[in-house]
């Protein structure tokens, strides 16, 4: 990771609902390559900062560069870093009136502008990449709750993007069906996605996890390498947090 | 309902082609039992309906001549066949409600998208021409179309109409657009834009779509309403459906025979436009 360079660059980002603050002077630099996961209580401003990074939330102060681009209000600077950052939804929000394939598909052919076979040929190369090539003629609602959210992360990776966010991409699903999308994620860490994760699954952080970020009320409150994250926490936030998920 | 999937079970349990067609019967018959009641209803209150307007022409010694009525819908004579005036008002209420819908559609939509846009300006606009036209009555927005535009517009009394119809229920066709694209979720915008799909892109290929089953019913509905108000126009004398029935009474006098059947003609245009989206909207269940 030494010596790489930044890909995300998060400095002092606030952001408001109204009077609540779900961001408190939020810094964060990312390097290409590396793999963050967040956690946190619920309500800690995790979600929202991912979505800054996309910025499907506008921050209401502070900065964000990613890959070099500045990420303000200008919509063709926008589109660019949303075609390079992938997300995963935690209801994986797959287009349902669409086939698997043409939910592959849409994307690279409108806005990469790739002709349909080559978009078929790669939908299908991440269909495989994901386990479940047999399904692409299907409908979302066919099924099930781990297949539905793998197609959605070989729908980001159709877009092949740079960088991947990850948000809670396994609470909605069955304890059973977990684990199938927890694997199509340590196998896409191992390819050397940028990848930031918020889940709360700490057996895949500990797998994959570069760096640790704790976050709190809107404040990143701890931000290490795992193994110090896991054995030795600063803060007593932090510890508590971990405690009471992972005591049993 | 019920009737169609104890059809399907059946079917699967039978031989194929035993089993589609004891299928299929029962379906009909479930149809047969779901509209039963309604449909007894409708002819008792049609029954009642009829004899009180036969008695009462009775009373007051009406001279019923329906033999004269064949002939405004069609002539067979030397020269061979000959559409009737009826059946030439019905063509002209038809192309004035299909022109006013494509209009009303076309409009409509762009009034429910400025709406929903960030656009202060657009949505403010987009606001007032609903308001406005909303709470006008639709003739005197026909008097508004012909006596004010007209002149000033060089517009004939037939596009008059056409645009009349067709701006009033932009208003009210924007009104569904704007519920079906509201009722598509919010987390299928983010997965449109978070793959980089512009704000029109989402809109065409992920959001309208998916709108479409929840427009369909109403918009079936107003496609029925449009033809209704389609005959004001006859106070501006565009000779459609119900001008041209006004037009043979002042000639014959036969306004018993002459309003029903155009009462009836109107009837069957808009069960069939009822029929036709019921069709549509069973072929969209399936998809999705």
């Amino acid at each position: 990771m030494a010596g790489r360079r930044p890909i995300i660059e998060i400095r002092n980002v606030d952001k408001f609902f109204g009077e609540f603050q779900a961001l408190n002077d939020v810094s964060l630099t990312i390097h290409a390559g590396e793999r963050v996961v967040i956690c946190g209580p619920s309500g800690s401003g995790k979600s929202t900062l991912l979505r800054c990074i996309n910025r499907l939330e506008e921050p209401s102060a502070g900065r964000l560069t990613v890959d070099g681009i500045e990420l303000t209000g200008a919509k063709g600077t926008l589109r660019r870093v949303r075609t390079e950052v992938g997300m995963v939804f935690q209801q994986f929000n797959l287009f349902p009136h669409l086939t698997v394939l043409e939910n592959l598909t849409l994307g690279p052919m409108r806005v990469r502008r790739i002709s349909r076979s080559e978009a078929t040929e790669r939908a299908r190369k991440y269909l495989d990449r994901v386990h479940i090539p047999e399904q692409a003629d299907k409908y979302p609602a066919e099924l099930s709750g781990g297949q539905q959210q793998r197609v959605a992360i070989a729908r980001s990776l159709c877009m092949e993007p740079r960088i991947m966010l990850f948000d809670e991409p396994t609470s909605a699903l069955d304890p059973e069906m977990i684990n199938e999308v927890l694997d199509v994620m340590v196998e896409l860490a191992a390819s050397g996605m940028t990848m930031v994760c918020v889940t709360h699954e700490m057996g895949f952080a500990r797998k994959v996890a570069d760096t640790m970020v704790f976050m709190d009320e809107g404040e990143i409150v701890e931000s290490s390498s795992p193994d110090a994250f896991f054995s030795n926490p600063s803060s007593k936030r932090c510890r508590q947090f971990l405690d009471r998920i992972l005591e049993h | 309902m019920a009737g169609v999937t104890g059809g399907a079970v059946a079917g699967g349990i039978g031989k194929p082609g035993a089993g589609d067609r004891a299928a299929r019967l029962r379906s009909a018959l479930g149809l047969v039992k779901t509209r039963a009641i309604p449909v007894v209803l409708y002819l008792i209150v049609m029954y009642l309906l009829v004899r009180v307007s036969l008695t009462g022409a009775e009373a007051m010694g009406y001279n019923w001549q329906w033999y004269r009525i064949p002939d405004y819908l069609f002539r067979l004579t030397d020269d061979g066949f000959q559409w009737g005036e009826i059946s030439l008002g019905l063509v002209t209420t038809l192309s004035l409600s299909l022109q006013a819908f494509l209009i009303a559609l076309a409009a409509g939509l762009i009034v429910a998208l400025l709406r929903l846009s960030d656009l202060v300006v657009g949505s403010a606009l987009a606001v007032a021409f609903l308001e406005f036209v909303r709470n006008m009555p639709l003739l005197v927005l026909l008097y508004l179309f012909y006596y004010v535009l007209g002149p000033i517009f060089a517009l004939d009394r037939y596009a008059a109409s056409v645009l009349c119809l067709g701006v009033y229920h932009a208003a009210l066709v924007s009104e569904i657009f704007r519920a079906g694209i509201q009722a598509v979720g919010a987390g299928q915008w983010e997965a449109a834009r978070s793959i980089g799909l512009s704000t029109g892109q989402a809109y065409r290929f992920v959001v309208l779509p998916q709108s479409i089953r929840f427009m369909l019913p109403p918009m079936a509905g107003e496609a029925v309403h449009i033809v209704k108000s389609s005959a004001i126009v006859s106070v501006i004398a565009v000779v459609e459906l119900t001008t041209t029935g006004r037009n043979i009474i002042a000639d014959t006098y036969l306004s018993f025979e002459v309003w029903f059947t155009v009462a009836a003609v109107y009837l069957a245009i808009t069960l069939t436009l009822s029929i036709f989206v019921t069709f549509l909207e069973k072929r969209y269940a399936v998809k999705t």
